[in-house]
């Protein structure tokens, strides 16, 4: 009896997410009483083989075929359901990336078993229960799976990557699935590389603007004091439903998570699908004309105010102090 | 061309999301309801590849009957077709969801001809299980990728774009086929006060469908616990700007 956990990689480079999962995964394993093995897919996966036993994994599963020249869920999901009933896997896991939650949902839906997607504790009685996220992390919902194989994935970010205090054995086991010719209709075609300094998700500084800001001109002011701080512009949904900003900058639920060391929020109202994507900051500076708006009660820091005030009085006083 | 958008009724919250006593369902007694974003752009997607191709969109949903007003507001943005599936739970799980969906699809194909795209939101904004356009293409027995962020057709084929760290891949999927749509694609357009008013006059067609329930059983929702901070006021108006600096050089972002 074992947990499969899928294992995403980049040429050979471990995807930090797949650590996750695996961390994740050998808890669960050990407290429901079977083995913990990974599985890496595509060509290049070998050389992840000693990470992964570091981070618990009893046995590798490298799957290669020619079909799997790229990343491609109906391939890997279909690789991922013949491992699972080649090895009569019990439970089989992955982070809750797009490409994690993407391949459990065709694992799932191959095995017509139930998927619980993002999950951030996971109680394995006889029947699972668990807690996951629903509203893209604002609101928990507990629930139980009952099934023949447990198809789950952990949620990005609810576990800490660890290596295990006993390594696993890391035994190498090669895998070739028998994949139709059809299924390479979803593999990758192309890349496209935009190259980008620093983008909204991995700024130190972000300087988010809402409704407050007022129209697309009044931008120019927060990029300023962006620039000065070596940070980027982010908005709300508000904004990218005005067609001031594009939708690339919108920070929260269906925008970018950020976690900058900190989010200036101009002229937010602190919607709970806003907070989501800012919460993760480790300091936040409100500025808002309501002392009483959601996004001042819960920032650490707040300036009550005219933000087409306060954003160009913050840029002169630094740029005074510079000299 | 003929397009399939699948939608979802979700609750639009404010500052927080309050749960019911019996912890089963969102408290929606004092919430608006709107269409999950992700899928408010495949509308918008598919009513544009509609213009460009001579297509017709269809949208269904399933949802309890006062989905009508998502299916209406689908139809004043461009929408021609609208088809209801109405359930009395508050929420059907994923499996069911897309079982019900998938005999729903069939039987309109099996009148009105296939779909050469089917259109998901990437995920439903509340319950987020991140699975049911999947499983619907596969029991179609149809090509299906999440994610995506671009569509442009040519020959019979969907190239479409996902993002990803730094750049974006690309599919070419070729139709007919089921793409999850994730917002940021494009930017809705709002209705015309023409679209609005005939909408209103559309017909929506409702067909009970039934589906047997999955194996992921809802207890009850809860919030997650709130880091309760002080709000450190550092004043007000632009006079607050020396103490806002002394804060950035404090916690080291100026050098
Ligand atoms: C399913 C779903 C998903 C969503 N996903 C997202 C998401 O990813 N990201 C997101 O941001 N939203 C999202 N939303 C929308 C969200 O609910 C809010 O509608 C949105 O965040 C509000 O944007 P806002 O704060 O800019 O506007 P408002 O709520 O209108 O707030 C404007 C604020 O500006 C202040 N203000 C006005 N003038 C000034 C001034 N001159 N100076 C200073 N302050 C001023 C006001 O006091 C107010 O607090 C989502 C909604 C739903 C239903």
């Amino acid at each position: 009896m074992s947990l499969l956990v899928l294992c995403d990689h980049d040429r050979g480079t471990l995807d930090e997410a797949s650590l996750e999962a695996l961390t994740f995964g050998r808890s669960l394993a050990a407290t429901a009483g079977i083995t913990c093995e990974a599985v890496v897919i595509g060509a290049g996966a070998d050389t992840a083989t000693a990470l992964l036993a570091a981070h618990g994994a009893q046995r590798v599963h490298l799957a290669d075929h020619d079909v799997l020249t790229d990343y491609g869920p109906e391939a890997w999901g279909e690789t991922l359901t013949q491992l699972v009933r080649s090895i009569g896997a019990t439970a089989v896991t992955a982070c809750g990336t797009d490409r994690g939650n993407e391949v459990l949902a065709h694992v799932a839906a191959r095995l017509d078993e139930p998927f619980v997607a993002n999950c951030t504790d996971i109680d394995p009685g006889d029947a699972w229960t668990m807690t996951r996220v629903q509203w893209g992390g604002s609101l928990l919902e507990d629930a139980t799976l009952d099934a023949g194989t447990r198809v789950v994935s952990v949620a990005h970010h609810a576990v800490e990557p660890s290596p295990a205090e006993e390594p696993g054995e890391g035994l190498v086991v090669p895998f070739t699935p028998d994949l139709r010719a059809e299924v390479a209709r979803t593999v990758v075609k192309d890349r496209v590389v935009l190259t980008q300094g620093i983008t909204l998700a991995t700024s130190p500084v972000v300087v988010g603007g809402g409704r407050g800001v007022g129209s697309e001109d009044g931008f120019a002011q927060l990029e300023d004091l962006a620039g000065v701080l070596g940070g980027v512009v982010g908005c709300s949904r508000a904004v990218t439903n005005n067609g001031w900003r594009p939708h690339s900058d919108q920070v929260g639920q269906t925008g970018t998570r950020i976690a900058p060391d900190i989010y200036i929020a101009a002229g937010i109202s602190g919607a709970i699908q806003h907070w989501v994507g800012a919460m993760a900051a480790e300091n936040i500076l409100a500025v808002n004309t309501d002392g009483e708006a959601n996004m001042v009660a819960k920032a650490g820091y707040a300036v009550i105010g005219d933000l087409h005030k306060v954003i160009p009085a913050i840029t002169e006083e630094i740029a005074r102090r510079r000299g | 061309m003929r397009i399939l958008v699948c939608v979802k009724r979700v609750p639009a919250p404010g500052s927080r999301i309050n749960v019911t006593p019996d912890g089963d369902a969102v408290d929606t007694a004092h919430l608006g309801f709107t269409t999950s974003p992700h899928e408010e752009c495949a509308v918008e997607e598919a009513v544009q590849i509609a213009e460009q191709h001579d297509g017709e969109v269809t949208v269904l949903t399933l949802g309890p009957a006062e989905s009508e007003e998502q299916l209406r507001y689908a139809a004043s943005v461009g929408a021609h077709n609208l088809v209801l599936i109405p359930i009395t739970e508050v929420d059907w799980d994923p499996q069911r969801t897309a079982s019900a969906l998938t005999t729903a699809i069939s039987g309109i194909e099996a009148a009105d001809g296939t779909f050469d795209l089917i259109l998901f939101g990437n995920e439903s904004a509340d319950t987020g299980g991140f699975q049911v356009g999947i499983r619907v293409a596969h029991a179609l027995g149809r090509p299906v990728v999440n994610g995506i962020k671009g569509i442009d057709l040519a020959d019979g084929a969907a190239s479409a774009r996902r993002e990803i760290d730094g750049g974006f891949e690309v599919y070419e999927v070729p139709m007919p086929a089921v793409l999850g749509i994730k917002e940021g694609i494009n930017l809705p357009r709002y209705p015309t006060m023409k679209g609005r008013l005939a909408s209103k006059k559309a017909e929506v067609s409702a067909t009970a469908v039934e589906a047997a329930a999955g194996g992921q059983t809802r207890v009850r929702l809860h919030r997650p616990l709130e880091q309760v901070s002080e709000t450190v006021i550092l004043g007000t108006g632009p006079e607050a700007a020396p103490a806002v600096v002394d804060l950035l050089e404090e916690l080291g972002v100026l050098s």
